[in-house]
């Protein structure tokens, strides 16, 4: 198992393989899995996370009544044109909240690197795949690319918003999809080493603050600004813009931040957003 | 840890600690019931009973009692189905004292000639669970590999016996613990967790040794 993006991007150099088959062949030998077997499993992940997508039910709430539909007004505000976004930053937005909509719904969906953050990867790879036609080979190389990123955040960090707060969930997706949409453009490992590190940067200290506890409010639109930072973390690296700082140390800058952020921010429904008075008053009238 | 545990599972929201854990934590318990429920007794605790409606928990677990997986997309009707199956249910809150913050209770029984089955268990984090407690004493496995869990009488011998046989099989073991309640006069419990199925002729077998008061498997197959 990766412990650093350095050891990934050394693999790529000395043994001239793809990033993402460095990913796929350690992850092969330490779970003693054939590489067909390896792919055919991420292949099928990417597949379903394009079934949920189109799966997304525009009627339905959660069971708490306080997110679903959204993801439709997304939609229909970017086909009359009303988004300053434009189309497909409008496109990415509207998957990431249909998916977390869906996730909040008791729908199928693929954790990504966990339920709460599971529109983030989906938005920024189908939207992708629609403007530029990549194969759906290629799309699950650059899973592989996702997960390896992950497995090295998981390692040095927290993959958890209970461990870490929401820069491990959704900071975690974003820097996980930044990478990997870097690979899909043409880039090498340094180039998705700079994207995850930009897009992580970012979102450093972001605070898990559900209200009533529930993966609902802010997690749901938080998808969106994992997604769209994603882009851009994406865009400056292709660009040439490198991150001082290198991953591996942002990573463990996210643990150590993770680790002096106070409990009641870290997914116990106490702090932040879930203890302003509309937080609260939402808690108690949610009577089950 | 693995990459597919990075990305993955499939599961159906919203979230893998108190929604997927959830369902996989009833269908372990299932398993390890081995006959068909008939009724199924729920106490929640700590954060389950907190936030578990609002996370699905308690369709999720009842969810899994039916033989649901994790992506299952029937898991919201749990409630419907089991119904329709006659499976009777209840929820209801408990203070279980010191233990994790999602932990469920389970009372498991079924024909009148099967004797019920009492479970502990916790949702420790992205869908991975830990069983604590079976009919009152404590064990302390995850349910990711087949686990055979044996009472005996606590004598010497009895941990030879049943690992020797096991060896006899070729099959290999991944963890193994022993508990017992106290020194004098208990039955003793030896969990042990395998690297692959152990088959049904071994089981019978270690049912008819004298000393061995039950034998209970979890399967990783259907």
């Amino acid at each position: 198992m990766f412990e650093s993006i350095a050891k990934i991007i050394e693999c790529e150099k000395k043994d001239n393989i793809p990033f993402w088959e460095c990913i796929q062949n350690d992850d092969c030998k330490e779970n003693n899995m054939s590489k067909e077997q390896s792919f055919a499993k991420m292949a099928n992940l990417y597949k379903v996370m394009k079934e949920a997508d189109k799966n997304y039910n525009d009627k339905l709430f959660s069971q708490s009544g306080l997110v679903g539909t959204d993801g439709k007004k997304l939609k229909d505000a970017c086909e009359k044109g009303d988004l300053i976004c434009g189309d497909f930053i409008g496109k990415v937005m509207e998957r990431a909240v249909k998916m977390a909509e869906s996730n909040a719904c008791m729908k199928r969906i693929v954790a990504a690197p966990t339920a709460g953050s599971c529109g983030v990867i989906p938005a920024v790879f189908i939207t992708a795949q629609e403007k530029l036609g990549y194969s759906d080979d290629e799309m699950t190389k650059a899973m592989y690319v996702a997960a390896g990123i992950g497995e090295v955040i998981a390692s040095r960090a927290f993959l958890a918003g209970a461990a870490g707060g929401c820069q491990a969930e959704i900071g975690s997706a974003s820097s996980m999809a930044a990478g990997a949409l870097c690979y899909l453009r043409g880039g090498d490992g340094n180039m998705i080493a700079h994207a995850a590190a930009l897009a992580m940067k970012s979102l450093l200290g972001l605070a898990c603050d559900p209200v009533a506890g529930l993966v609902e409010v802010p997690c749901v639109k938080r998808n969106v600004i994992g997604a769209v930072n994603a882009m851009t973390a994406s865009d400056m690296a292709f660009a040439g813009i490198e991150s001082k700082i290198p991953p591996d140390e942002v990573f463990d800058a996210m643990r150590t931040i993770g680790k002096s952020l106070p409990d009641d921010i870290k997914e116990t429904g106490k702090g932040g957003l879930a203890a302003t008075p509309t937080g609260v008053a939402i808690k108690e009238k949610i009577s089950f | 840890m693995n990459i597919f545990d990075i990305i993955g599972p499939v599961m159906v929201g919203p979230s893998s600690s108190h929604t997927a854990g959830a369902v996989r934590i009833g269908l372990i318990s299932r398993r390890l019931f081995g006959k068909e429920i008939k009724e199924a007794k729920i106490f929640f605790s700590g954060s389950f009973l907190d936030t578990g409606k609002g996370h699905g928990t308690d369709k999720a677990l009842l969810a899994g009692l039916l033989g649901m997986k994790v992506d299952d997309e029937n898991i919201p009707k749990s409630f419907e189905i089991a119904k329709d199956k006659g499976v009777k249910f209840s929820f209801s809150g408990i203070d279980l004292g010191d233990v994790h913050p999602n932990t469920v209770k389970l009372v498991l029984s079924g024909d009148k000639d099967v004797k019920p089955l009492e479970i502990i268990a916790s949702s420790i984090g992205g869908g991975r669970i830990q069983v604590n407690e079976l009919d009152g004493i404590q064990v302390n496995f995850c349910g990711d590999y087949p686990t055979l869990i044996v009472h005996n009488v606590d004598k010497p011998g009895h941990v030879t016996e049943v690992t020797s046989l096991l060896a006899h099989e070729n099959i290999n073991l991944a963890t193994m613990q022993l508990y017992r309640k106290s020194r004098t006069g208990g039955n003793a419990v030896m969990v042990i967790e395998c690297d692959s199925e152990v088959p049904e002729h071994i089981i019978s077998y270690l049912r008819y040794m004298s000393g061995i008061l039950r034998v209970t498997y979890l399967s990783m197959e259907d």
